[in-house]
């Protein structure tokens, strides 16, 4: 239990924390803003990494990459959203669905293997666990992916200021009122799961340059650890951070913090396999918390005044 | 301005819950008409105004607002036509986006939404002068969320955003009916007051006898999915809830049930 482990291992945890910060940003579009649960991340969270590696191979610039596995996520988002508005299939169902048939997609992508590598050697990867260290600042991972990470926040915060932003977050909010306002709520619907699983394949896409390759099996439980960080920032920073920006921020922070605390847990000596069961025993007690807390501390509220705010 | 022929709706067909809501109702506005709709319970009162709304489509007839058909208008498209209020202080606006910014969305209706900005300052200092008119205290609070705000006072709003941008028809359903009965005063009052100062073709449902004829210029009964009683001009002037009651039982043979309506006679 030498601390010095620890401390080495920790730039490659902020790192994932912050790629795995970009995919929870995502999560929060769908989970907080739209209210909906969409499970479709876990297949994009293979599928981002899947076309980028794809068009990599095929002598594609790393940037036409990473922009042609988010507009796969979108595109995966898409999917979704006709199951859903469309097809009247419940949302959650309709992301499971997306993302079981994605299954079959990432391995066709994948030239029918499970994983197949991408090494930093022979591509010029924007980033790589090997560029965490012992490379000079501005080819750092850790500085790369927190740009990206400001980067959507700035383009998120522009967005939903506008009237079509605004309009989306009605929608999530209430839709019998938004349609009252003349607000297309199933347009709307489809347009937060195609940006949110845009983003999603982009982080994907930035997860397989990181690891040195994609795998089919990246983005197995990607909902639980995307809902990890959005509770663990909403938890923590929710009495400091008020303004838009700085709740995705929280989010991105939040997924940082579970990476490190991962890490520390692995550094104490639990056996990594458990690890996803700890993921969901953590996510399923925060997100019961609320439940908890209106059962047994309920405090008298005002008539009127107990909105879903 | 609002003219039904002949509608009819039945939800839940083929279950043990089928309900014929509507069946056969008909009923032309004329432009400036201030109708109240009052009824027993399960009449179709609601069940009209969700049709107009377009909350989902009738099984037959037609509905045209303005000579527009809008029968097979999807609802966020017929809201070009409309201002809402609905019974439920929850349902009218966005509990977590503030009050400006719910006001923006309202002043968006029937526009296309694009990439311009959601809210601007002019908009922010029309919107602290509309709220400075209403006198609830709203205009020092113009960026609270919604979800902060009374029952009456989200009535309130939801009434301004149903009519920052004009509409053809004001539809309002039951609008005080959760509220205390001095809230419920002051936001019919000021309901008088915007559909009197913009002039607005109104169809407003109530369960409160006297309040169905104390406002606008017309009344009309419901009964089992149809317009029973129609009355206007002064015999509407001179109605008593004793001549409504009577008169209900005049067209329809039976007694008049609509608990709430009686208890609060």
């Amino acid at each position: 239990m030498d601390i010095s482990n620890l401390l080495s291992a920790m730039p490659g945890a902020i790192s994932q924390g912050l790629i795995w910060g970009i995919m929870a940003i995502g999560v929060y579009i769908t989970y907080k803003i739209q209210d909906v649960a969409d499970l479709t991340v876990d297949g994009t969270m293979s599928l981002g990494g899947a076309v980028c590696i794809l068009m990599l191979t095929n002598g594609q610039n790393i940037w036409v990459a990473v922009i042609a596995a988010t507009l796969a996520g979108m595109l995966a988002g898409l999917v979704t959203g006709i199951f859903h508005t469309w097809m009247g299939i419940p949302v959650i169902l309709a992301g499971i669905l997306t993302q079981l048939g994605l299954y079959s997609i990432n391995l066709k992508i994948l030239g029918g293997k499970a994983n197949q590598a991408i090494s930093a050697d022979n591509y010029d990867l924007i980033i790589s666990l090997r560029y965490v260290k012992g490379v000079p600042f501005y080819r750092n991972t850790i500085l790369i992916v927190a740009i990206f990470v400001v980067a959507i926040i700035g383009i998120l915060y522009w967005f939903f200021g506008t009237e079509r932003g605004c309009s989306i977050r009605a929608t999530g909010c209430n839709p019998n009122m938004s349609r009252a306002q003349g607000i297309n709520t199933n347009f709307n619907t489809v347009l937060g799961l195609m940006l949110s699983n845009g983003i999603v394949g982009l982080a994907s896409a930035l997860y397989s340059q990181y690891q040195g390759f994609a795998d089919v099996n990246a983005g197995r439980g990607a909902i639980v650890i995307g809902l990890a960080a959005v509770i663990i920032g909403g938890v923590i920073f929710e009495k400091i951070f008020h303004n838009f920006a700085l709740k995705l921020l929280a989010v991105a922070l939040g997924a940082v913090i579970y990476y490190i605390v991962l890490q520390i847990v692995i550094w104490l000596g639990l056996d990594s396999n458990y690890l996803k069961l700890l993921s969901a025993l953590v996510v399923a007690v925060f997100l019961a918390f609320p439940h908890w807390k209106q059962k047994y501390m309920a405090k008298p509220v005002k008539k009127g005044a107990n909105g879903n705010a | 301005m609002l003219n039904i022929q002949n509608i009819y709706k039945t939800f839940n067909i083929g279950t043990i819950n089928e309900k014929t809501a509507l069946n056969g109702a008909s009923l032309t506005l004329n432009e400036g008409d201030f109708v109240t709709v009052i009824g027993g319970n399960g009449a179709g009162k609601s069940t009209l105004l969700n049709a107009v709304a377009g909350t989902w489509f009738v099984d037959e007839g037609s509905i045209l607002i303005d000579n527009v058909d809008v029968t097979k208008m999807p609802e966020h498209k017929r809201a070009q036509f409309l201002g809402r209020v609905f019974q439920d202080p929850m349902m009218g606006t966005a509990a977590t986006m503030g009050i400006d910014e719910n006001l923006a969305l309202a002043a968006r209706r029937g526009q296309r939404r694009g990439l311009g900005t959601g809210i601007s300052k002019a908009e922010r200092e029309h919107y602290m002068e509309l709220l400075t008119e209403l006198d609830l205290g709203l205009e020092n609070r113009l960026t609270s969320k919604v979800g902060l705000l009374s029952g009456g006072q989200r009535q309130a709003l939801t009434l301004l955003m149903a009519t920052l941008k004009k509409p053809k028809l004001l539809l309002l359903d039951e609008h005080t009916a959760a509220l205390d009965p001095k809230t419920a005063a002051k936001v019919l009052a000021l309901s008088d007051k915007i559909v009197a100062e913009h002039n607005l073709t109104t169809l407003m449902v109530t369960h409160n006898m006297r309040d169905a004829i104390a406002h606008g210029n017309r009344l009309i009964m419901m009964n089992e999915g149809r317009v029973m009683l129609d009355i206007s001009g002064k015999e509407k002037k001179s109605l008593t809830v004793d001549d409504l009651l009577s008169k209900f039982e005049e067209v329809s043979g039976e007694e008049f049930a609509n608990d709430q309506a009686l208890l609060s006679k």
